[in-house]
């Protein structure tokens, strides 16, 4: 009896959705024709990583297709096989799954041995987004989760971090400390020191030619994917704008050793994980605020949650807790900044 | 003030499964995240809870005559505490080593939300036998759920069981910090009430193929 209650609901959940097989459906408003389905977007979001995936497989070599590989090949299956297991609809194919494999890929170091990428795209897909009813009702960014859950399961293998290469069959990369490591510990002076002047400095973190997550160095072609996205307006500036603003503003009063004011803006907006936790991440449709203005405060927080982590905080990098953190606050933000229902009568103040 | 009509063993079996403290009550989580990092712990915190849950109902049951229900509230915390302070103290004289770790759960298990509540929806208005029946029950229920959890917690997070190492590698750290606890709990929580499904599904489906036999009561 219960299984074909379960059959019935899930074919009309079907009907009301598949538009094209029941043509003659009538719904209540709005009633919007558009091309857009979430496979069009999901596959363009993976599209519009790809240039920082070049760049990451031209940096890192053979590494970066192998962890991004397990991490895309571990999402998508662990989505079909919970499906299939579950008699749920199987949507593993419409980019979704691929899109948390991919990012988890692109969060992980370059030196990660098997076992981290199949675990954290197995947290990140069965646990943060099929357990908690799949696409759509996931209150955390699921690649989020799955990185969060292996740095604080394996701490010491998820911070060795690998020199650039550009040679694409060096496997054997020595390690060396990522910029936001070594500013933590030896302050800009160092950073200098570590990449010659200033000039080539923000060259080579514009570039990606420093250590790092595998696809979050490069800045130049994370901005040409965001570039994509914004055009295609599959994500608005609120988000990344507010939140890349906050940073900036926040390093350049608290950033420096010298004092108020003295900190260096450009090196944190180009370092860590920054330009593709603020492109890619924290844009996710599911775990942001659906209002324009909730969406400008979800990014100052993010962004201040972020230098506060990188400035105070234990670790160098604050862009996954930050994001995870505001993750929380967005159906709260929703309530507080949603607009006045049109036509609703405002309370009056009880008089005394 | 009604009487249990289920025999003893139905108690018992109510307070293992059907009405399991951890996994279906979601009462008393507390212990459950913070004792249940290792298997050792685990164990010694649902065998104290199985000699406070009983002992406490066994006396309630006891003195349910005497007592005025205005003021039933006071007395049984002061049962609960007693029998928990004799746990407490002699917790601390044998096993000094497991008590550096769990003491402070010791003495909170007064204000476990499961042994009070057993006590007042059952022991005060049912005979000592199936009250002592039913704290057996409750508290075997609690220590099923503490072994389950803090097993997996330890071989996932050390790689080790009763302090033994078991796996060599690299475990997942994540699984003896508090977060694991809740990952822990939540998938065993979930994993139950799947089972639960099932077998009722089963149970729906054998019914419906079986000739229509009419069963009443």
């Amino acid at each position: 009896m219960p299984k074909q209650v379960r059959h019935d609901t899930k074919r009309k959940i079907e009907m009301a959705t598949d538009v094209k097989t029941h043509p003659l459906i009538v719904s209540v408003s709005p009633h919007v024709r558009d091309e857009e389905s979430i496979a069009k977007i999901m596959w363009t979001v993976n599209f519009a990583l790809l240039p920082a995936f070049i760049m990451s497989v031209y940096y890192f070599g053979p590494r970066a297709v192998y962890v991004t590989g397990l991490c895309i090949l571990t999402a998508v299956l662990s989505e079909h096989l919970f499906q299939k297991g579950l008699n749920r609809k199987i949507t593993s194919t419409d980019g979704s799954a691929f899109l948390t494999g991919l990012l988890l890929g692109m969060n992980l170091p370059p030196a990660v041995p098997f076992y981290i990428p199949i675990a954290g795209s197995l947290v990140a897909v069965v646990i943060t987004k099929m357990l908690f009813g799949g696409l759509g009702y996931n209150i955390f960014n699921p690649a989020l989760v799955g990185r969060a859950f292996l740095l604080i399961s394996w701490p010491k293998l998820m911070t060795i971090w690998s020199t650039p290469t550009a040679q694409f069959l060096a496997m054997d990369a020595r390690t060396t400390a990522t910029p936001l490591g070594i500013l933590k510990e030896e302050g800009a002076v160092k950073l200098m020191e570590v990449f010659g002047d200033k000039a080539s400095l923000y060259s080579q973190l514009l570039m990606g030619n420093r250590a790092g997550s595998l696809g979050e160095t490069s800045a130049i072609a994370l901005l040409i994917g965001a570039a994509i996205l914004i055009y295609k307006r599959y994500i608005t500036w609120h988000i990344p704008f507010s939140f890349l603003g906050t940073v900036a503003v926040a390093a350049w009063i608290f950033g420096g050793r010298g004092g108020l004011f003295t900190g260096d803006p450009v090196i944190h907006l180009l370092s860590g994980g920054l330009m593709l936790g603020a492109f890619f991440m924290a844009t996710d449709y599911v775990t942001c605020p659906t209002i324009k203005k909730g969406q400008i405060i979800f990014g100052i927080g993010c962004g201040a949650i972020t230098m506060l982590i990188r400035l105070k905080g234990g670790f160098p990098e604050g862009v996954m807790f930050a994001i995870l953190l505001m993750n929380c606050f967005a159906p709260l933000i929703d309530r507080g900044v949603s607009p006045k229902m049109f036509g609703a009568v405002k309370k009056k103040e009880e008089k005394k | 003030m009604a009487h249990t009509d289920k025999s003893n063993w139905e108690l018992i079996k109510n307070g293992m499964f059907s009405e399991n403290t951890i996994f279906r009550m979601a009462i008393s989580l507390c212990p459950s995240i913070a004792v249940t990092n290792s298997l050792k712990n685990g164990f010694f915190m649902g065998v104290s809870v199985i000699f406070v849950q009983t002992m406490v109902n066994l006396t309630v049951s006891l003195i349910r005559n005497f007592i005025n229900p205005k003021i039933r509230i006071p007395i049984f915390m002061m049962v609960i505490a007693g029998y928990v302070s004799l746990i407490d103290m002699s917790m601390a004289a044998f096993a000094r080593p497991v008590y550096k770790q769990i003491g402070l759960y010791i003495q909170l298990i007064v204000a476990f939300a499961s042994i009070f509540a057993r006590a007042e929806v059952f022991a005060v208005k049912n005979k000592i036998i199936p009250s002592v029946a039913d704290g057996l029950g409750m508290g075997i229920g609690f220590f099923l759920a503490m072994i389950v959890i803090s097993f997996f917690r330890e071989l996932l997070g050390k790689g080790a069981l009763w302090g033994l190492p078991i796996v060599s590698g690299n475990p997942l750290l994540i699984m003896v910090l508090p977060a694991g606890g809740f990952f822990a709990v939540g998938l065993l929580m979930g994993f139950f009430n799947w089972v639960d499904i099932r077998l009722a599904e089963r149970k729906a489906a054998a019914a419906e193929t079986a000739p229509s036999v009419e069963t009443t009561g």
